[in-house]
């Protein structure tokens, strides 16, 4: 295959990607969460893409790679192989910086480095907040609840 | 050098026998909290499991997947040290068994990350990093109750008293133990068991707990001799596909 239709084969698929959603976060792509790590042509012409798991025990895992597949297929992009990527570990780190700013302007606080200190309101901004529970509604989020608009709201768990 | 079906099975059946056993919490649990956070941790462990079930089934090469391993073994092919299937008893009792198994997984995967066995090594990354959070949690709960009032302090104290005898299954070197360890495929389990040791007194301190005595044990989960408990559990775990042998989702 020449280099140029492998560049736009490689272009193409990383746009179909990126319409791909998080089937718990809709707000965020599974590119913006850093679950694609690779997008490739392989010698034979088929796409090969590595994506990684979040976290080990994500119930989401499987509805994602069903949707890649669909993906993919919309968009007239067969064929193409999926294979998982374990190391390096997913990690919060992982999401990119337009998925924070994705996550903070759907009312999730980013999961943050310094996570000791407490996370802004997303509402009110007040930083007199406490942890409820260091587990939420999914196995990415925590919950937390503001002192002053007294508000309870979610935090990106920081692993 | 990689590892043997064998010890990757005993790796799987912990995190396996102990998420199942969080999951009979669902619903049942004190506050909708714990609820999440007891299920939230089951998940990862039962993914953990996951993980270790389809690679072990792969070194085997007979074919079985992770389901298979899951669902059709019986109880005296489960490789999990007997602690973990111990039932949940009261939140104390489930809070201090976690503890002592979270802080093993912490202590083993953190060395295991390092293992000659690459995908053993990248499984091990993956999950120390849950595994830190599910240490917090459960560490958390147990100073609470441990220096709380005299009634949840009394009901932590008993609970570490009967799982105690249970953790030096953990640390006992066998053949297969020692054989991962030469190979530079697994810690050695001293090793493993000073910084266990470290990590539970420091936090045995600040619960205001007392360590109890040393006790000898003479039978190992790991070699497949469990206690009663195990059968039970399996018959819930693996009733569907025991009735319905084959069937799929």
């Amino acid at each position: 295959m020449a280099p140029a239709m492998v560049a736009t084969r490689i272009e193409a698929a990383w746009e179909a990607l990126a319409s791909v959603e998080d089937p718990e976060i809709p707000a965020l792509s599974i590119v913006d969460l850093g679950i694609v790590r690779s997008v490739a042509v392989q010698s034979d012409g088929a796409l090969d893409i590595g994506l990684t798991p979040t976290y080990s025990g994500c119930p989401a895992t499987e509805v994602i790679r069903a949707s890649v597949d669909t993906a993919l297929a919309a968009a007239g992009l067969a064929p193409f192989r999926l294979h998982t990527v374990l190391a390096p570990a997913w990690s919060s780190e992982w999401i990119s910086a337009e998925g924070r700013r994705k996550l903070a302007a759907y009312g999730i606080v980013p999961p943050q480095r310094n996570s000791e200190r407490p996370p802004a309101c997303p509402r009110c901004a007040s930083i007199e907040t406490d942890c409820i529970s260091e587990f939420g509604s999914t196995p990415c989020k925590a919950l937390h609840r503001c002192r002053d608009c007294l508000e309870p709201f979610e935090r990106f768990k920081c692993i | 050098m990689i590892a043997t079906p064998g010890y990757v099975l005993r790796l799987a059946d912990l995190s396996l026998v102990l998420g199942q056993r969080l999951g009979e919490w669902i619903g049942h649990a004190p506050a909708i909290e714990e609820d999440l956070g007891l299920a939230n941790t089951a998940l990862d462990l039962i993914g953990q499991a996951r993980l270790l079930l389809a690679y072990a089934g792969e070194i085997e090469g007979r074919g079985r997947s992770e389901d298979d391993l899951a669902f059709l073994r019986e109880q005296g092919e489960f490789l999990n040290p007997v602690l973990a299937e111990q039932p949940n008893g009261d939140f104390g009792q489930t809070i201090v068994r976690q503890v002592l198994i979270d802080a093993f997984q912490l202590q083993l995967y953190e060395r295991l990350a390092a293992s000659s066995d690459a995908r053993l090594a990248a499984i091990a990354a993956k999950s120390v990093k849950e595994t830190r959070y599910h240490y917090r949690y459960s560490s958390g709960w147990l100073v609470r109750l441990g220096d709380g009032t005299p009634e949840s302090r009394a009901r932590v104290q008993s609970a570490l008293e009967k799982f105690w005898p249970l953790t030096v299954e953990l640390f006992a070197e066998d053949d297969l133990d020692r054989a991962m360890a030469q190979a530079g495929v697994a810690p050695r389990l001293d090793e493993v068991r000073a910084a266990w040791d470290l990590c539970i007194d420091g936090l045995l301190a600040e619960a205001t707990l007392t360590r109890p005595a040393d006790r000898s044990y003479s039978w190992f989960g790991k070699r497949g001799q469990h206690s009663e408990h195990l059968g039970y559990m399996l018959a819930e775990m693996q009733h569907l596909q025991r009735v319905h042998p084959g069937a799929r989702w």
